[in-house]
Parts: structure tokens; C-alpha cells; sequence
């Protein structure tokens, strides 16, 4: 890749960061140019985010509509799925499941709750409601 | 090996290899970036179709993460210290000890809990490396080499992204160099880093790997297209898939490439060997084909271009061709002298 080629197009993904890359320059020789982002990339991060986006607003909807407890609505904000959040907690993926239930999410004790919380990132009290940004 | 001097930031293409090459160049061994990652034989392809990432293959356009620690360690003769932690509380007080004894430290973390990090960046990647240099308050001093500046990351974050779990789990790995060689010879070490590499590349007994796993690759894509099923919904997601490992995660396909072309050019004139100079350049034309497979693929993907399986599968081949083309070369130029 030209020295001058190294995109500059400015993609949202980069957060108005820049990366760097190596180039070559007119005599041939490498250099270490700094980038802020390639169209081809912004695409596929983008595609990544949507999918994370979909899944969020999904379950958002279902706890609201209280189909799903708030524990299945955090899990997606924090871009986790059921595997992940299992292995943070050491919780099984089958119980976690039965959390997701709204009636036996409500009766969890404060202590299956923190652990919650610290996987999460999240405080216990705001676990306990529904919270779109926590 | 305890430091007075001042910790230098300086940014890199990819974490690992700019975690290696500053912490060796401040204990006093000074590697560049490229030199880094050439030395330790990172420069790999495997597309591995039975590891699934939620539902679709592992591909990596490098060695897995921790070879570029190993192999510059290895293959320099650096003496390292290499710690991982039950514990976190444990994991935070050695830190915490390493940075009070004047040590600047290699940690591996995941990059979804780093606050510094921008929100779309923000993956459940658990093998990213930085270095902390320093304490300030509550917060740790950070010299994340993918950044442009130093960053700073509270105590309660950073203990979060050294004890993520899932795949790739750092436990809290940290590491620190403690003694240098007492010489480094590149002449030997350059060439045999080059063969070592030469092995993966061209040489790998298994299919998906090397220049086989690309032309594996190559001949999937259009096996996918003809596969009414899977067409018209995996396949866009498969091609963003390749193209977003290639381009997104550490610096892609074709940043490694151009990477190790850099190397390559910096051996050529380290050791006095031309042959690597020609060699750097085929390896240059590969990371522009993997640049223009990327940007068709994405075209494609956005419905942008019509989907040309044929035409991406011809790309990757012309990838294939390429980098065997450098791996004559560089084959030919580190055969043992």
C-alpha cells in the first residue's frame, strides 16, 4: 500500500481515533502511517454492531412487554450472550435460562443478584427495574 | 531489569507485537515494531471451519495471540517473567507491587471493559495487550499501543478487563522482561525466524492452513454461492466475517501483511541481504490484493456490487499466488548459509 493510499475516511467506528499502518513511501522504503479508518472496514464493523443492535432492542422489547425478565435485557446491553455471561458467573447456561423467567427473576435473592451485578457491571438496584441505558 | 528512565509511549499497528517491541526497546534492546513480529514468525493464515464464533469459522491472518511474546522471547534469548492469577485480588496487589519496584508491565485484558476504548470498539476480545507503566491516584497509567497517547484506567475497570472469562481468558496475565542477551545475533536469528515462518506458511501438514487454508478459503466462497441454502443469507455474512477479522481485529490481513513486509525491508538492510528486499515487495503486493478482496467483498456484502463469488475467489487465489511467490524468495534467501 502507497503512503498516500492509507484511507483516510473517517469512519464513526474509530471514535475520532486513528490507527496506525505500514506504508510505502515514494522511494520504496516502510513507513508508519496514521489512518482514521477504511470505508471496507466501518462496513464490517457496522454489520458486527448492527447484529449486537438487533438482538438489543429485541429483548428490550420482550421486557418491557414482560416476556423476559430485565437479567436477559443487560446481558445483551453489555454485548454478552448466554455462553459468556454463563462462564462470568459460573452459573449454568440452563439456570441462567430460568432467570430470563420474569416471576423467577423477581424472586431472586440479593445474593444470585450481586453476582449479577458484578458480571454485569451493573448495580443491583438498577438489575432489579428496567433500565433502557444502565 | 529495574528502570529509571521514563516509559516512552510510541503507537503501533497491532497490540502484541507493540507491547513486545516497547517493552524490549525500554529495558534497553531496542526492536522495532515490524522487527517484532518478524522475529517471532507471527505472519500465519488458517481458516479452522470446526472453531465456530457464533456460528461462523475461526479465521486469523496471524499466530494465535501470546506467540509473538513467546517467539521474540524464544528467539532473542529475553529473559521474561510470566505471572497468571487465580485470584484477582492477588492479580491487582502483584501489579501493583511490579509498578511500585519500577517495572513496566505487560497485562492481557479484554477489550470490552477498557473505558478508554471507543463505544464500537468495545468487543468481548479477551486477548488484547498493553502496557502499564505507572499509578496515579485510583488510576493506572496506560501506554495501550493501538492508541495515539498514553490513557489513563481506573483500578475497578482494569481488574475487570484482566479477569474477563470466556475464550482466550487472560487471568490476569502479566509479564515483564528481566534480562536482556547478552548479544543478539540477527544475522542467525533473522533467517531462522524467516524459516520458521516459511514452515507455517508453506509447509503446514493441514489443510486449512498456511497457503492451502487460503485457497481453501478461495474455493468455499464459490462453493457457498452454489449452495442454494446458504447463499443468499450466510454467505454476505461469511464475507463480512473474513473481511471484518481481516481489517478490524489487531491490525488485518493485510496490515500483517504490509507488517512483515516491513520486516523484511528492515532484515534486508540489518543482515545485508538484498533478496529480502524483493521478497518485502511481493509480500507488499499481497496486502494490496487482501486490501481490494476486502473492498469488493464489502461492496458486495452492502449490495453496493452485485455478488461476484467467482471474482472474490479469484482474488484470494491471486493472495495465494502472491505470498507463495514471496515465500520462494524468502525460502531461497534464509536457507542455512
Amino acid at each position: 500500500m502507497d503512503a498516500n493510499d492509507v484511507p483516510q475516511d473517517r469512519i464513526p467506528t474509530y471514535g475520532g481515533r486513528r490507527k496506525l499502518f505500514y506504508a510505502v513511501d515514494r522511494d520504496g522504503s516502510y513507513v508508519a502511517v496514521r489512518s482514521s479508518g477504511w470505508e471496507a472496514e466501518a462496513v464490517a464493523t457496522g454489520s458486527a454492531l448492527e447484529e449486537i443492535e438487533c438482538l438489543r432492542q429485541d429483548a428490550w422489547r420482550r421486557a418491557q412487554a414482560g416476556t423476559t425478565s430485565p437479567l436477559e435485557y443487560y446481558m445483551t446491553c453489555r454485548r454478552m450472550d448466554l455462553a459468556l455471561l454463563a462462564q462470568t458467573t459460573g452459573y449454568s447456561p440452563w439456570r441462567i435460562r430460568r432467570h430470563f423467567r420474569p416471576a423467577v427473576y423477581a424472586r431472586l435473592s440479593d445474593r444470585v443478584l450481586s453476582r449479577y451485578a458484578d458480571a454485569l457491571g451493573i448495580e443491583s438496584v438498577t438489575l432489579r427495574a428496567l433500565v433502557e441505558r444502565p | 531489569m529495574r528502570q529509571t528512565l521514563p516509559f516512552t509511549h510510541r503507537q503501533s499497528a497491532h497490540c502484541e507485537s507493540g507491547v513486545m517491541s516497547a517493552l524490549t526497546t525500554h529495558a534497553g534492546l531496542p526492536l522495532s515494531e515490524p522487527m517484532a513480529f518478524g522475529l517471532a514468525a507471527a505472519l500465519a493464515f488458517a481458516l479452522i471451519p470446526f472453531v465456530k464464533l457464533s456460528g461462523l469459522p475461526l479465521i486469523a491472518y496471524r499466530m494465535p495471540p501470546g506467540a509473538i511474546i513467546r517467539g521474540v522471547r524464544k528467539r532473542l534469548d529475553i529473559g521474561m517473567r510470566r505471572f497468571t492469577f487465580g485470584d484477582p485480588e492477588q492479580g491487582m496487589a502483584a501489579l501493583d507491587r511490579a509498578l511500585d519496584e519500577g517495572r513496566v508491565v505487560g497485562l492481557q485484558s479484554s477489550v470490552f471493559w477498557l473505558p478508554y476504548f471507543p463505544e464500537d470498539m468495545r468487543f468481548h476480545f479477551n486477548a488484547h495487550n498493553l502496557i502499564v507503566y505507572g499509578r496515579d491516584g485510583g488510576d493506572y497509567l496506560v501506554s495501550d499501543p493501538v492508541f495515539e497517547e498514553t490513557v489513563r484506567c481506573d483500578r475497578a475497570s482494569m481488574k475487570k478487563a484482566r479477569f474477563a472469562k470466556g475464550a482466550l481468558a487472560a487471568k490476569g496475565l502479566m509479564y515483564f522482561v528481566e534480562r536482556l542477551p547478552a548479544e543478539v545475533e540477527l544475522g542467525r536469528a533473522i533467517p531462522a525466524a524467516i524459516r520458521a515462518n516459511h514452515r507455517v506458511m508453506a509447509k503446514a501438514p493441514l489443510p486449512f492452513v498456511g497457503l492451502r487454508g487460503m485457497r481453501r478459503l478461495g474455493r468455499s466462497i464459490v462453493k457457498l454461492s452454489r449452495d442454494p441454502r446458504r447463499r443468499d443469507t450466510y454467505l454476505p455474512r461469511f464475507l463480512g466475517h473474513v473481511v471484518r477479522m481481516q481489517e478490524e481485529i489487531g491490525t488485518g490481513g493485510a496490515g500483517f501483511r504490509f507488517m512483515y513486509g516491513a520486516f523484511l525491508k528492515e532484515a534486508a538492510a540489518s543482515i545485508g541481504e538484498p533478496a529480502l528486499k524483493e521478497a518485502s515487495a511481493a509480500m507488499t503486493e499481497a496486502g494490496d490484493t487482501w486490501r481490494l478482496f476486502a473492498l469488493r467483498a464489502s461492496k458486495m456484502c452492502k449490495g453496493r456490487e452485485p455478488m461476484n463469488a467467482p471474482a472474490l475467489s479469484d482474488i484470494i487465489m491471486q493472495c495465494a499466488d502472491r505470498e507463495a511467490a514471496a515465500w520462494e524468495l524468502l525460502r531461497i534467501a534464509a536457507r542455512h548459509r
